[in-house]
């Protein structure tokens, strides 16, 4: 991964200049507060602090009273509140939406990273007659606009019967042609040695357990990258499932459960922000947790 | 996705086992298990890709109220009654207007983070970059209701700044007028997305071999100098690509417009995309389905151009660069 070699070629890089420069390693690292290293934190921790205060004031807001939020600019709530949270769960059926948002997300993370790990698979390691087209096809997608076509997307999901269910709105989630996943599996698969096949059809594996069982396991980061840009995708859509379920509220998303949440109790501001941070928390939770992969995933689009 | 994606696909091509001299019909046989396993991401492609773009063609010829209701063929009346709708053309510049101030905004202040950020001796540079980036992995529709509390004139937090600095005597109702009303939506959008470009400059930032920045310092080059006449040359090809992404999608921001203010006040932030919606699903109207399909397909075609006309740029830009090394 290249984002490790950085780290350590960087680490190498400090060390280097500390052992020039003489200096006693102090026993933090070998790092000292000099003014001059300082400067930058002066100014990158206000404007973080400020580029993060939305969801500061989010969870704020949704332990304060209503009056609390209205009276003054200070983030720590006097008591917590976290009835707000028990009122927007129930009231505003946030726990209805989550499940739906589940339900939808690992279906289609299921869908998009079977279909695309099989893709790359094939594109990656295997010559076959009308190959170019294939990739014509993809190329093709690049330059479509995406976003203007939910009119024959809706159609095409009524025709199959699949509006107003929410396999409807897992299907319209996993479609596309996911350019960048298909081609971080073709990258990841291409680079394997070849023997890795021949080895396991000598011991008689299918072509499909070859890829299930040898390939696929090998090719976990790829996996985690894949799952992790659909998660974001599914989890935060709108469009799509908005207009999928415009006639069967009990199937909203999150996303959209909101929206209809603040056109009936606009006034509920504690209660919306108590809404919107259990809606956030399971994509920002994961973030912190697995951000290596995120990053490596919007980075990996722009580096092919 | 980007220009590179290309040469990925030809060295694609070239991978694998070469062709043999059997005749088509046994290579394919001998290879049938290559296109079961292409079957499932093929299908989700043509379904949700190719197959809509080809329908809202046909679509945007069509009389059509509502999914449920007959149609009818209407030739070309839609796309001349689009073109004489003063609310399409609103739209439509407004859209333009939207990525012409957001794009290069974002872009070059994302260049300028990642700069400081790529500076190995800074500490904490992960943790910054996590917070720079938060806003991206959230959901737009969410973030879009939030931020109507964030900019509200009744006691907002942005306002209660504002007025305790002194800076304003009344409250500014930032999303409700239509004067300030874009703009708002503008800098949200390029918070909310930010972290994304930073990522791409970051990524960039990589090719930038280190004992360059170090023999440059021995030289006595201060920081802006530096910048100038290695960065900036070395990574001008991601520049480009990183300007087409970004374009594009400038142009897909429905979820956090339509939360922050629906299309309004007056129209004033009716992007193309919540122009097609109103039409299509817009509450309270008689849906026009095929009305609305030729203002996507009207509009898809102009993004098709542009980003056709930057892919030129880009190709054009890198072919000299590679006759400048040849030189």
């Amino acid at each position: 991964m290249r984002h490790r070699a950085t780290t350590a070629i960087a680490m190498t890089a400090k060390k280097q200049r500390l052992v020039g420069a003489h200096d006693i390693p102090s026993p933090r690292r070998g790092f000292r507060w000099r003014p001059r290293s300082v400067i930058p934190h002066l100014v990158l921790l206000p404007i973080c602090f400020v580029w993060i205060y939305p969801f500061l004031w989010m969870v704020s807001a949704g332990l304060k009273t209503e009056r609390e939020i209205y009276s003054g600019l200070s983030l720590i709530p006097e008591t917590l509140r976290w009835e707000n949270f028990q009122r927007a769960w129930v009231v505003a059926r946030i726990g209805e939406y989550f499940v739906n948002t589940v339900i939808i997300t690992v279906g289609s993370i299921a869908i998009v990273l079977f279909s695309v790990a099989l893709m790359g698979y094939v594109l990656g390691r295997f010559q076959f007659p009308g190959k170019k087209l294939v990739i014509a096809i993809f190329a093709a997608t690049i330059f479509l606009p995406e976003g203007y076509t939910i009119i024959p997307i809706v159609e095409l999901l009524q025709r199959l019967h699949l509006t107003n269910s929410l396999a409807g709105v897992t299907l319209a989630q996993s479609g596309g042609a996911h350019v960048v996943m298909v081609l971080l599996f073709a990258g990841y698969f291409a680079q394997l040695p070849k023997d890795l096949e021949e080895a396991a059809v000598v011991d008689g594996a299918s072509f499909f357990r070859v890829f299930w069982e040898v390939m696929l396991p090998l090719a976990k980061p790829v996996v985690a990258t894949t799952v992790i840009l659909q998660f974001m995708s599914s989890w935060n859509a709108f469009l799509q499932p908005l207009v999928l379920t415009l006639s069967r509220p009990d199937l909203r998303t999150l996303a959209v459960g909101m929206y209809a949440f603040r056109g009936e109790y606009s006034t509920d501001w504690s209660g919306m922000a108590a809404a919107s941070a259990i809606s956030l928390a399971p994509v920002i939770i994961t973030f912190l947790f697995l951000q290596r992969y995120f990053i490596e995933g919007i980075a990996g689009s722009v580096k092919q | 996705m980007s220009i590179g994606t290309a040469d990925r696909a030809q060295s694609l091509v070239r991978a694998g086992s070469p062709p043999s001299g059997k005749s088509l019909w046994q290579r394919m046989w001998s290879v049938r298990w290559c296109y079961l396993f292409m079957l499932p991401s093929l299908i989700l492609t043509v379904a949700f890709t190719l197959y809509p773009t080809v329908m809202s063609w046909y679509f945007s010829l069509l009389d059509w109220s509502g999914f449920g209701s007959d149609r009818d063929w209407a030739g070309f009346a839609n796309y001349r009654e689009v073109v004489r709708d003063d609310l399409f053309w609103n739209a439509y510049v407004r859209s333009f207007l939207f990525t012409l101030a957001g794009a290069p905004i974002k872009i070059g202040l994302a260049l300028v983070v990642a700069l400081v950020l790529n500076d190995a001796s800074l500490r904490f540079r992960s943790f910054y970059r996590t917070l720079f980036f938060l806003p991206v992995v959230t959901s737009s529709a969410i973030i879009g209701i939030v931020m109507t509390f964030i900019f509200s004139p009744l006691d907002g937090p942005v306002n209660m700044v504002l007025l305790q600095l002194g800076f304003i005597d009344i409250p500014v109702d930032f999303l409700g007028d239509p004067d300030t009303a874009l703009w708002t939506v503008v800098a949200v959008y390029i918070w909310k997305w930010f972290g994304v470009t930073m990522i791409y400059w970051l990524a960039a930032l990589q090719v930038v071999p280190r004992e360059l920045y170090e023999a440059a310092r021995i030289d006595g080059a201060n920081r802006w100098n530096m910048h100038r006449s290695i960065t900036l040359p070395l990574i001008v090809p991601f520049a480009l690509v990183i300007v087409l992404i970004t374009v594009v999608s400038a142009l897909n921001i429905f979820g956090l417009v339509q939360t922050m203010t629906g299309g309004g006040p007056f129209f004033a932030t009716e992007v193309m995309e919540l122009y097609i919606y109103r039409n299509a699903f817009g509450a309270g109207e008689v849906p026009r389905l095929g009305y609305a399909s030729a203002a996507a397909v009207f509009f898809g075609i102009t993004v098709f151009a542009v980003s056709l006309l930057q892919g030129w740029g880009l190709k054009k830009a890198n072919t000299a660069r590679a006759q400048m090394k040849t030189q």
